[in-house]
Formats: C-alpha cells, structure tokens, sequence
C-alpha cells in the first residue's frame, strides 16, 4: 500500500511527537523556513560545540511529513559535524528526488524514502533541511539568518 | 423556491447526461473514479467548448481586426461574437463594455492601474473586506503605494459572513473605491453585494466585484447589481484558462486612460503623438487570446443552456449533503458556516494537516484545494494556517461527497 510507504510508523509518531521541538536560547546560529505553497512554517535554533552541532530545536507548524522530517533531522544532525551535517543533507536530498537511492546509510532518516512517489510533497520533507543549511550559512558568516526565510522555491497558484 | 419545487427539480436534473459531456470526468485517478471537487480553484471542460476551440484552431485561425482576408474576418467576427454573448450573459448595456482580459486578476488590475491610480489623491481610501483573495488586496496595495491613499478593511465575522453596518461605517467621504468579492473563494460565503454597492453608491464611491466565485453558480445582471467594474475568469465558468472579463460602466471606461500600450488599442501612431481606439480595443493591446474567448463563448452557452434553476437547487443539495456528511466526521470543524454560500465546503480536520488530507484524499481519487486558498487574512482569522476545501459544480454528485467522507474517514485511521 503506497499510503502506508508514505505515512510509515516512524513518520507518525515524529509527527505526533516530535522529539527536540520548542525554543533554545542562546542560540549560536538560526533561521526560518517558510513553504507559502502550503503554508509550513519552521523555525530552527542551534548552539554549537567546536565544529559540532551541540544541540538543535526546532518549532513551527506544518504537516507530518514536514513535522517529522524535522523531528528526525535534529535526532540525525545532533553531535555531527558541519561537514557531516551537510552530507546528511545531500543524501537525504538524494533518497527524496532519486529512484535510484537506497539511503542505506541514512538509518531512521531512510523511512523519508516514500516521499519520492509524492512530488508535491518532497518540498514539505527538505524544508528542515533548507533551513538547516541556511542557519549553518548564518553563522558561518557570524550573522543571523533569523527573519530571513530558506532559499525554498515559492510557489502559489488558485 | 418552496421545498417540494426544489425536490423536484433535483430528481429532474439529470447530472449522468451532464457528466457525459464532460470527457475529463470520466478517467480515473491512482486506479479510483475521479471525484472531481476542486471546482472553485478551476473547472473542467465540457466539449461544446473544447470543441469551439478545436474547430477554431483548425478551421478559423488568423489574426483578428488586421487582415482583409478570409480567415481573419471569420475570426474576428468569432472573437466579436464571444463579445456579445458575454455582454448578454451578464447583462452589460453595451458590447463595449466588454473587456477580454486574462482573468479575474489581470481585469482588478487594470481598474487599479488605470482607474484608481489616475483619480487617488492622498488621505483617499480604498475600502476592501477580509474575505479577499489576494488578487483583491495586492492590486490595491499597489496603488495605494503609489498614490498616498490607505486600504480600508471591512470586518468579518466568526461565520466568515460581512456586515453591511459593519462595513458602511467604514465609508468616509475619503472611501473612494470599494471593491469586494460576490462570493469568497476561501469559504463560499455569498457576499451581501447588493446593500454594499447600494450604500456605496449613494456616497458616491465607485465599486468592484471580484465575481470569479459567482459566474458559474448564479445569474449575473451587472445593471441589477449596480456596481460601476465586475471581474471574473473563464476557467472557473467551464470555459479555458487565460482568459476572462472585465465589464465596466461605458462612461467610466471611456473617461479612464489606457493601462498598455500597443497595437489594437490605437487609432494613429506617430513619433510625437498617439489617437487611442475607442471601446472596448482602447484596453486589448496586442493580439487577444482568440481561442480562448471563443472558448468562453462556448462556456456561455453551456451555462445558458442549463436550467439554472434546477442547476442550483442541485448545486445547493450537494452543499447541504455535504456539510451535513462532514459534520458528522468526528474532530472535523467546518470554517466558514455563513446563511448564504455557494457549494464549497473549507474545513479541518482535528489531528490531520490539511496538506497530509490532500495526499491521502487524492489516493482515494478526490481532488480537493488544500492550503491559504491565496486568501492568508482569512486563514488568519479563523487561526488556522490552511483548510482542506470541497467545491463543487453542477456535474457532481452525491456518490462523490461520499467518497469524500470515506477518504476523511480513512485519514482519520492513519492519525488516530
């Protein structure tokens, strides 16, 4: 059943819990994803450690998919490095726009995977991780990304 | 209409014969017949009208208003002809007031652009109301950047209904321009227009009907309602998309500087100075859509052809069938609860993300509209970020509400 590819048990309960959701104050590095299409809104905080991500919270509101892909993004990204966060992001870009890839390597983030057969709703899965690039930008270039919404293709049609 | 005429009239309306004329509506979607209820965002076509595009495109094709060769005078004389029945359609006085535009949009923007910003002064107001959809705020905004004026909006209630009082109060020798929907995209509500541009008009402000939700589901008389601009588009009415109506009052249209420039809207051109043509080719430079307004054409006459009658007592049992079916889904909240509505039907369902509604609905083969509706201040006000919205036309029917409640039904397994 395709629904139930899509809507897996991993998928719900981050949605219905989503793990390291609310604020986190003093942040090093932040910023907002909006998705005008659907109206998601997310706004992710960081502090890091070093290199490292030390913690990260998001909040926000939007649908399961976008919910839970942001729930599992912050289990997957806490403790990586910036280096590895950003290929984190590429394979799971990869595993939501590519027949082809497995995500083998991806462990719980993998259950994102039937996405792929939905195309209007690999938006809702990389708006985290859009916004995850664009706050580690910010405070790469030691400025906030607060108030300033990811690079997300804005669409919206009636 | 008493209730046994509108009993009758639904068991006389024959929507099987209806449907077949609609080729689309009888493919399917991910292996389910399709349930086709997102008719408020667009309609589909019947073949009357894919036809008269057929036919022009293979028989008829010139330029219009240029050649003295066959082809283009048979499609001016199509093109001229859409013309006419539209004027009659909606009651104009004159064929000349007839705008083809590209849509609703494009028809509220060249009021704005045209009319509006060659008469606003500072200190002026623009009166609009929470229902708009954003192609009746932007334009506005627009000119009110550029001319010092200042958008006024009129308020709503908790049934998404507007109060004439309400918005009369906010009419000041300063409000200029009241321009507000016949009905509202978002929630159906059917806008109380008349007593709007009656109060409107005894203060002298010229008024402004976004009519895209209206066409279709009731008669228009432009003259009976009054208002001096009514927009709406073709594609909401089983016409094709890229082409609408502008109607405006002859005298106002007359007096209001052209909005583009180009060929057809001139009578004489030279380097110093430019005669511009009269009504309605004084706002249609450029070459028009021509299939698409002989497209519209076609839609007029499909409608015409309806008995309007018997099509909205139809529409209006598929409003109270569904909004008696959804009530009745546990946790499901309906958000615009209005006297008066069209057949759309905007809610939420408790624990399900309207865009996770849509995904699961469209596994069932039901198309609905799910997010803002281009209509933010509305959702904001209701403090919700998006609703799932069922809207219907005069060729569905009550098995697909029901496949509607069993796909709700179904998202509301997978969140429970």
């Amino acid at each position: 059943m395709e629904l139930n590819d899509l809507y897996r048990d991993v998928i719900l309960d981050h949605n219905r819990r989503p793990r390291n959701f609310g604020g986190l104050e003093p942040a090093d590095a932040s910023a907002e994803g909006f998705n005008p299409m659907c109206g998601d809104r997310l706004t992710l905080r960081l502090r890091m450690a070093d290199d490292a991500i030390g913690e990260i919270r998001f909040e926000g509101q939007g649908c399961a998919i976008s919910t839970a892909s942001a729930s599992l993004m912050t289990e997957a990204v806490k403790g990586k490095t910036r280096a590895e966060a950003l290929w984190l992001f590429e394979r799971v870009h990869a595993l939501l726009t590519d027949d082809a890839a497995q995500g083998e390597e991806l462990g719980k983030l993998a259950a994102l995977s039937g996405v792929r057969e939905y195309p209007a709703r690999v938006k809702c899965a990389s708006l985290c991780w859009h916004t995850l690039v664009s706050a580690l930008q910010s405070q790469d270039s030691g400025t906030t990304g607060a108030g300033k919404p990811a690079a997300i293709p804005t669409v919206s049609t009636e | 209409m008493n209730n046994t005429a509108l009993v009758q009239n639904v068991q006389t309306f024959d929507v099987a014969a209806l449907r077949r004329q609609f080729p689309l509506l009888s493919r399917s979607v991910r292996g389910k017949p399709l349930s086709y209820l997102d008719n408020a965002a667009s309609s589909q076509r019947p073949s009357s009208v894919i036809g008269a595009v057929d036919d022009y495109e293979r028989h008829h094709h010139a330029n219009i208003h240029r050649g003295v060769h066959t082809l283009s005078q048979e499609a001016t004389a199509m093109y001229e002809s859409a013309r006419d029945r539209l004027a009659r359609f909606i009651n104009a006085r004159s064929r000349a007031e007839i705008i083809f535009v590209r849509g609703t949009t494009e028809g509220i923007n060249l009021v704005a652009q045209s009319f509006a910003r060659s008469s606003l002064q500072p200190g002026d107001e623009v009166l609009i109301t929470h229902l708009e959809h954003h192609s009746n705020i932007v334009p506005w905004q627009m000119v009110c950047g550029q001319t010092g004026a200042t958008l006024v909006v009129a308020p709503i209630d908790s049934r998404g209904d507007v109060h004439v009082d309400a918005a009369t109060d906010l009419m000041t020798p300063r409000t200029k321009i009241l321009a507000c929907a016949h009905v509202s995209n978002a929630l159906g509500t059917v806008l109380p227009v008349r007593r709007l541009i009656a109060a409107a008009k005894s203060r002298g402000i010229t008024t402004l009907l976004d009519g895209a939700q209206a066409v279709a589901h009731m008669p228009v008389d432009v003259q009976d309602l009054g208002c001096d601009f009514y927009a709406f588009s073709s594609h909401k009415m089983y016409g094709p998309t890229g082409v609408g109506v502008l109607y405006g009052r002859e005298q106002l249209l007359d007096r209001m500087p052209p909005w583009q420039g180009g060929g057809e809207m001139i009578l004489a051109v030279s380097f110093e100075q430019t005669t511009f043509n009269a009504l309605p080719a004084k706002f249609e430079a450029g070459t028009p859509n021509i299939s698409g307004a002989i497209g519209l054409g076609a839609a007029v006459d499909f409608i015409t052809a309806l008995d309007r009658d018997a099509a909205h007592a139809h529409e209006n049992a598929l409003l109270h069938y569904a909004t008696r079916t959804l009530t009745a889904i546990p946790g499901l909240t309906i958000v615009g609860t209005a006297p008066d509505k069209t057949s759309l039907v905007s809610f939420t369902l408790e624990h399900v993300h309207p865009h996770d509604l849509g995904t699961i609905l469209d596994e069932e083969g039901v198309a609905v509209r799910t997010g803002h509706h281009c209509a933010m201040p509305v959702m904001d006000y209701f403090k919700v970020p998006a609703t799932a919205r069922a809207s219907f036309a005069v060729y569905n029917t009550f098995e697909e509400i029901d496949r509607l409640a069993a796909g709700l039904e179904r998202a509301r397994k997978i969140f429970s």
